[in-house]
Parts: C-alpha cells; structure tokens; sequence
C-alpha cells in the first residue's frame, strides 16, 4: 500500500500512456480480422487477407497518395515561407510587429472550423475550383504559423555573434547563410517540416470544407465511416505507425552512436 | 614591433554611433600605430565595443571615415577587411569541429591547402590532439586558444579581442594574458583589445584608451595613465584615489598650496590638469599607496615639507601583502590608506587617532566641477 | 598617437545605412504575410460578409445587412453551443488531470526511460487521428469489456444519472465523445506540459524541501506555479479545437450530442444555407476568442506571477 502511495504520480502516469496507446493497439490487432458486413468494429477471426492486399479497396492507395503529395508540398511551401518570417522576426526591427505577430498567432488560436468555413466563402466567392491547390493553399496557410514558432524558438536561442564570426572570417552573405545559420538553425527548421507534414497529412476539418470531390486519405477514412471500414485502413494505420516508429528508434540509435564516437 | 611600416595603423577620424537618439559613440579621433598592443577600457556601455566593432565593420559608423594604413574601409563588409575578431565569448561554430573551425577562413578565401596551416596553427595553441573534437567538448581556456587560433590563421593586419578573457575564471585570465602578450610579440600585428578589467588593460597594453560615455577620457601608456589622471573618472577607475575637494591659496610658483580641512596642502603645479586662481577650488588626488600612516603621538617625528591630514581610523584589513585602512579626516570622509605589511604597528587600529602624510610631488590636481564619484562604483562591477 | 574630440556631429556627413539593407526584413516577411493576409484574414472578411447576406443558392445571396440572422442562428443552436463548450471545457480538465502526471514523470522520472516515453506519447500521432477515433467504436462498444467493468463497478449507474450515459450504453452518449475528444488532444496538453516542467531547475525541488516545504507543499508552491505557462498554452492547444470539433461527435455520439461544429459543416456543405453557416462560425470565433483573451488575461496577470 506504501508502495503505491510513494509512486502514485507514476501510476497514474503510466495510466494515461495505456489510454494513449490503446486505441492504436485496437488498431493494429483488428488489421487481422476478418469481419462480417461493411464494418470492422467486432472481433471475428484472424485472417491475413488485408495485408496481402492493401490497396484492394477501391480509391484508398490513390487517396494515400495525394495526402502523401499534398503534405509534402504543403511542407515545402510553409517550411521556406514560414522560416522566412521567423528569421525577420528575430534578426531584424520593423513596423507593425505587433499586427504581424497576431496574424501568426491567430490562425493557432481559431477552431478549425472557422477557417475551414472562411476559407471556403472566399473560394466560393473567388470562383475557385476546388481539388487539389485549394487544398494545398489551405494546408500551407494553417501549417505556416506552427513552421514559424518551431523556427524561431531555435533561432532565438542562436547566437548572432556566430554570424558574425563568419564575416569577419572572409564568409560572404551567402555563404554565411549556407555554412553557418543554416546548418544551425535545421534542426529547428526540421522540427517545423515534420510537424508541418504531420499536420498536413492528417488533417480532416480544413480539408474536408475546401477539397471539392478530390479524396484525401483522412476523407476516405471519414466517408469509409459512414459507408463501411475496410480492414485496409487498419494495415495503413499499422504500417504506417510502425514505419514511423521504426524511423525514430534508427535515429535514436545512430545518433546515441555518434555521441558516443566524439566522446571516445 | 620596430616595424615603421604603416600598413596596420588603424585610424579612426570623426567617427561616431547613435541609435535613434542615443549616441554610443561620440565623434572621435584616434590612432592605433602598427605593431602596438592597444586598449580600449571602460565600463560596460561606455561604447568601447561599439568602436570595436566599427573597426571591424559589423557596425556601420555614424560618422566618419576608418582607415587601415592609408586604405579607407569604412564601406567594406566585415569579410573584405583583413581584420579578425576574437569575439566575447569566443563565438566558435557549435557545429564544426576545431579543426574545421580554424581552416575556416582559409576556405573561405579559397585557400586548397589549408592542412599544414591548421597543423601549425593547432601546434601554436597546444590543442593539436583535440582537431576532431567539437567545441563544446573543450574547456573555457581551450575554447579560448581555438578563437584565438581561428583568427591569427588569416594572418590580419589586426587583431580586435572583444572581451577574449571575461569568460575565464581568474587564475586562467591571468595566465592567457601573459599568453596573448606573448603571441602578440610573436606575430607583431596589431591587437586592439576591448576589456571592463583595468588590471587587464595596464598588464597587457602598450597604450591605454580609457572610454566613458562614449568618449575617451583619457589616452597614454599604463603608468601615465595610473599616475597622471586627468578626469576623476580616470583617477578612480583605474585603481582608487584619495580625492579631496580644496581651495587654492597661492598660485604663481612651481608648487600650488591649497588647504583642505583646516590644513595646508601642495602639490607640483604641472600635475595640475585643472585652471586655478586664487581662492578657487580644486581636487587634490593622492593614490593610497603613496601615504605613510604614524600614530598621532609620532606626529613629532614626520620630516619637514610632507603633506600632512589629520584624521581617525575607522576600519583596517589584512590583505596578506598590505594592510588596508579607512581614515576619517576633516579634509575629506573615507581616505583610502596602503600600508606595506613590513613593521606593522599595533596601535593603528580602528579608533587610532593619526596623520597621513606624503610627498607632496605624488600629489595631482583636478577639475573640481567634476562628480568626484566618477568611475568608483564601475571599479566594483570590474574586479 | 593622437586623441581629439572630433567636431560636432553636425558639421559632419552622416552616412546612410544602406536602403537595400533596410528593406531585407520585409522581403522575408512578404511572401509569407501576403499569404496570410489572403488566405486568412481576407476569408475572415468575406466570411463576414455572407453572414449579412440573404437570398438562396438558386437566385445569388446579396448583402442586406441581415443581422437577424445572428439571432435566428443562435435561438436555434444554442444547445449546440452549449454543449461544444461544455464537452470541450470537460475534455481539457480531463487532458490537464490526466496529461500532468505523465509530463510530471517523463520530465521527472523517467530517467533513461524519458526518450522512449516522449516516443510513446508522439506515436500515436502517425495513425491519422480518424481511425484511431473509430478503434474507440470497438473500445467502447455495446457489452464489451470496458462497458463491462464500468456496469460491474456501477459507474454508469453514476453517469447514466447525470445523463452522460444511456443505460448500459457508453457509446452514442455524451461520456463517448468526451473521451474521445480527451483522447484526441491529450498530446497537446502533455507536450507544453513537459516542456515548461522540464525547464525547471531539479535544485529548486531541493531548496524548497531544505526549507521545511513537504512533497505536496513543493508541489503546491514550487512545481505547479513554474509549469503554468505549460498549463495556459496546453489548455488552449487543447480547448480550442476541441470546441469547434465536430469529428467525434459525429463518430462517437448520437443526434443528442451534436456540436455546434457538426451544425456548421452541415449548413455548409449540405443545406448550403451559408448566411446560417457563417454567422454561427462567426459565433464561435467570438466565443473563443473572448473567453481565451480573458484567460490569458487572468492567468497572465494573477497566476503567472
């Protein structure tokens, strides 16, 4: 009972974690079912028929491919605007900081469905034709704000003498940039592209407002709800979380490695 | 450093800084010649970095025109003047290892063979073992050799140090200054050195710029400076003075006579920095090394043409090599009292009525309009 | 060796920082500004304006100034409102008494544990968040194992009472989508909760029990007042998208717990009645953008200090 009462914090700790991962477990154990009917919510029996054929529903690997595309321009979009903006707003004075930095914060602070709407009044308005570049429009614009606070806080904490440093040691302004911030600003700059992907790739809301007829993985997975889960969602899930974790396992291990090769 | 040839004067004419309507740097002239170990000492904010950096051209001056030799630099980017800085806190890129640190600015200037330079210059600095290791893998003094080697490398007519030694605890600063004295008489380049520490300044430089608000208060060699201060602040921020604010009786000789608390004083009138006239004020500064204390009773035994104060212990402390002591007097509160520790006298304790005395030619005057507080409290911050 | 004072400034030509140089900070700005300004604030005004507007899809919608609109939106899906804020503030209280404790042990705890744990925390995040919300339909289903327990326990005698849940019904109930929406933004509360508790100085847990303050005590004065600023920016990674929501809503609950997220997706994209729409968007920012600005105003004044 002592014991208990001593770890208390890490029980429920390790409580919160089990809620945490649960569901995903219950994702990965139903990628073996084999259900009767439309839905994949009840156990039936273990089969391995999703996993020998993943794309053999229709649509989803096509609709996996365009988040893939979307997230990956989104990134790329908000990743160059937005780390633009967070080396203005730490390296340099200028007017109207306070609008602009409430323009950045704002888009973070608003439900979702707000924008998501907003976003599509304007289209609606514009005329715009939606699909594909109203999607990617609205995902560089909810994902450049999160790219910005990423990046600045690494910036912040960069010592501009180091700039300094390197033009007082014959580097030009180029190749300041290049072989100085650059290489030190990135794991900030990395840190805003994964959460910028990672936001792209899953998000539903915005995209479900402004995507037209166009089917991006989560709308699938929104539309398959009402219509019926196939079990292929659940082997995409599944690989998916274990492709990724199996990524951030190699990178803990090779940069442990790295370590400790500079200290021997 | 018989060199004459002019190639590293560095001088600065008219230059001035303001930011907004804050003047950093007020407009100056000053002249570095080649080959000198040359100081810039002040207390933070003073603008000695500022001017630092001016010659270094990461700060576009106000006013005024730099000159290296009879080269104006003053619209060239930091990355086209042969000037290399130490910065404060050494500025090493986190990302590169040492050696890639020093062949820096080899590569940058498209140099292929940087390999034996880096060798040498590891050599020179005793860090050839630690090539492959990352900055923040190196002590401070380490650290500090690695910046110091990364600028000499590029062999620039001046060396500007920006604070290279105030990361340092002080044993290592003491000996990194006698390092940089000797690596500077090594290479016989110019070495401009910004620093808060007037101990610093007066071990390590050939010449001597105290700064305060943005001008220099006063220029010359270590000693000049310590003993021939013009300014209050110089008198006070370079070690401590004894300043007692008197009235002149008699002027016209080569001493001027000017009682203070009821006694007379003199002093050599050509150590007066300060007009005077006849019943005028002025501030008569003695530097507490230079006063002898004896016990009232000994009064009798002074020689004859000392100057003499009156006045009562309020304080002592054994410092080892001296004794320190605090003397209240009519002519001034707080006298600062150095007394070698070599026949020490039981009866100078607090309480002791005594006189100090001195010779009168250690004496200096000055401008009694000035705050005579100028520079004191700075001297705590630094030390 | 010379020193003068040079003459005054003013006889002297001041010499022009470069207009070019000037100039860089708004280049990087630009770009990313302007998309902002137009695909952000510009929607907002044209939002703005639909809402004032009258007409139907058939015959164009006009701008007639029509605030009516604003108060037949609101009389009509006020329980909506309600609930969103009700089901949002519950699932931030839950994220905040569930996520603190797992912040508390990674940043405290976990030793050489902490890396796989933030691993832990983050993974989920690479299954999209939509079939993870439908694993909880099987969590949560009709006589499985945790309706199960929860019965045997008589917790949903309890919550069936309060009217969270239906009978020996969790799923298509209040309790569901609160869960879910718990589920769904407790990585936003834990990571600036473990960021701000990270921060702190170990020595400080040290001090404050040398001076005579008991685990609780510490915690109490210590601890919980330096991880605020983790609770304000996780209280409002988590309430906020948690109250414009309409994911599981629709997935976990019933017509009975419709959001008010729920109703603008609808008028928009199924009754196109976009004036309605609009307006009850407009409704929510207003909402949420009052009661954050409050927050931050009260926990950045009083709390924070």
């Amino acid at each position: 009972m002592r014991w208990i009462r001593r770890n208390l914090v890490v029980i429920a700790g390790l409580l919160t974690l089990a809620y945490m991962i649960v569901p995903n477990i219950v994702v990965m154990v139903f990628s073996f079912n084999k259900p009767n009917g439309r839905f994949n919510y009840a156990w039936q029996r273990f089969s391995l028929d999703a996993w020998k054929d993943p794309c053999g529903v229709a649509d989803l690997c096509g609709s996996l491919t365009l988040s893939l595309q979307i997230a990956a321009w989104a990134t790329l979009g908000a990743t160059v605007l937005g780390t633009m903006i967070a080396f203005a707003l730490v390296r340099y004075r200028f007017r109207a900081r306070g609008a602009i930095n409430s323009l950045i914060f704002l888009p973070m602070a608003m439900p979702e469905v707000v924008m998501a709407a907003s976003l599509l009044t304007l289209f609606l308005n514009m005329g715009a034709e939606l699909g594909f570049w109203t999607v990617l429009i609205a995902h560089i614009m909810f994902c450049l704000s999160f790219v910005v606070t990423a990046v600045k806080a690494r910036v912040m904490s960069m010592d501009p003498r180091l700039e300094e440093a390197a033009r007082d040691l014959y580097a030009g302004p180029a190749q300041t940039f290049v072989r100085v911030t650059l290489p030190i600003a990135a794991p900030g700059i990395a840190a805003g592209a994964l959460l910028a992907f990672a936001l792209s790739f899953d998000d539903f809301i915005i995209t479900n407002f402004n995507a037209g007829s166009t089917v991006t993985f989560p709308m699938f997975v929104w539309g398959s709800a009402q219509r019926g889960t196939p079990v292929q969602i659940n082997v995409i899930g599944t690989a998916m979380f274990v492709i990724a974790v199996l990524v951030v396992v190699a990178g803990q291990i090779v940069t442990s490695r790295r370590k400790k090769a500079a200290t021997s | 450093m018989t060199d004459t040839n002019t190639g590293g004067d560095v001088r600065l004419t008219g230059i001035s800084k303001t930011y907004g309507s804050f003047t950093a740097v007020h407009p100056l002239d000053l002249t570095v010649p080649q080959g000198s170990f040359f100081a810039l000492l002040g207390a933070s904010g003073c603008g000695k970095t500022t001017t630092l950096r001016m010659i270094a051209g990461l700060e576009e001056p106000t006013t005024g025109t730099v000159f290296l030799g009879d080269k104006d630099v003053t619209d060239l980017p930091p990355y086209k003047r042969p000037v290399n800085t130490v910065f404060q806190s050494y500025a090493l890129f986190p990302h590169l290892d040492i050696y890639e640190n020093i062949a820096f600015g080899l590569r940058r200037r498209g140099v292929k063979s940087v390999k034996k330079q880096v060798g040498d210059m590891l050599d020179l600095v005793q860090l050839g073992d630690k090539a492959k290791h990352k900055p923040h893998q190196l002590s401070g003094g380490q650290q500090q050799r690695v910046a110091v080697a990364r600028a000499l490398i590029n062999h620039p007519q001046v060396l500007l140090l920006d604070e290279p030694l105030g990361a340092l605890d002080l044993k290592l600063r003491r000996q990194m200054q006698l390092e940089l004295k000797r690596i500077q008489t090594e290479v016989g380049i110019t070495f401009v050195h910004v620093t808060h520490d007037q101990e610093e300044a007066m071990t390590m430089a050939d010449q001597v710029a105290v700064m305060n608000g943005g001008r220099v208060e006063q220029l010359g060699a270590p000693a000049d400076l310590y003993e021939n201060p013009r300014t209050t602040f110089v008198a006070n921020f370079l070690g401590t003075s004894n300043l007692i604010e008197a009235e002149v009786v008699e002027t016209g000789g080569t001493d001027l006579v000017v009682t203070a608390g009821g006694g007379k004083l003199s002093l050599p009138a050509d150590r007066c920095s300060a007009a005077v006239r006849t019943g005028g004020k002025v501030l008569v500064g003695v530097r507490p090394e230079k006063i002898s204390l004896a016990h009232a009773d000994d009064a009798g035994k002074i020689a004859e043409g000392r100057n003499r104060v009156t006045g009562r212990i309020v304080d002592s402390s054994f410092i080892g090599v001296s004794t320190q002591y605090v003397v209240n007097s009519p002519a001034g509160a707080e006298l600062q009292v150095y007394e070698q520790n070599i026949e020490r006298d039981t009866r100078l304790a607090p309480g002791a009525e005594v006189v100090l005395h001195w010779n009168p030619a250690h004496t200096f005057g000055l401008d009694a309009t000035q705050d005579i507080d100028a520079g004191v409290e700075t001297v705590e911050d630094a030390s | 060796m010379t020193i003068t004072e040079a003459p005054p400034a003013a006889d002297l030509p001041v010499r022009k920082g470069s207009t070019r140089k000037r100039l860089v900070p708004y280049w990087l700005l630009l770009p990313g500004i302007i998309w902002l300004v137009v695909f952000f604030a510009l929607p907002m005004v044209y939002q703005a304006s639909t809402s004032v507007q009258t007409g139907s899809l058939e015959q164009g919608f006009e701008v007639t100034w029509h605030f009516q609109t604003y108060w037949d939106a609101f009389r009509e899906y006020w329980p909506q409102f309600v609930r969103s804020l009700l089901y949002a503030g519950t699932a931030t209280l839950l994220c905040l008494l569930l996520g603190y404790p797992l912040a508390y042990v990674i940043a405290f705890k976990a030793g050489r544990w902490r890396n796989l744990l933030l691993v832990l925390v983050i993974a989920p995040f690479f299954t999209s968040f939509l079939i993870r919300t439908l694993a909880w339909k099987t969590i949560l289903a009709d006589g499985g194992p945790v309706v199960d327990v929860l019965n045997t326990l008589h917790v949903l005698d309890v919550t069936s009472w309060i009217g969270w849940t239906e009978g020996d019904r969790v799923l298509a109930t209040p309790m569901a989508v609160v869960c879910g929406l718990t589920y769904n933004f407790l990585p936003f509360m834990i990571l600036p909760l473990y960021t701000s508790l990270e921060r702190i100085d170990g020595r400080l847990h040290e001090a404050a029990r040398d001076l005579y303050a008991s685990p609780t005590t510490t915690f109490r004065k210590v601890t919980f007042p330096l991880s605020m600023p983790g609770v304000v920016s996780g209280t409002l990674l988590t309430f906020i998208p948690a109250s414009g929501d309409y994911v599981n809503a629709e997935l976990l609950g019933s017509t009975d717990t419709k959001m008010v997220g729920n109703v603008i997706q609808s008028q928009f994209l199924r009754v196109l009645d976009y004036p309605t729409a609009a307006a009850l968007s407009f409704i929510l920012m207003a909402i949420v953008l009052i009661m954050v600005t409050v927050y931050i105003r009260r926990a950045g004044t009083e709390d924070l200090v």
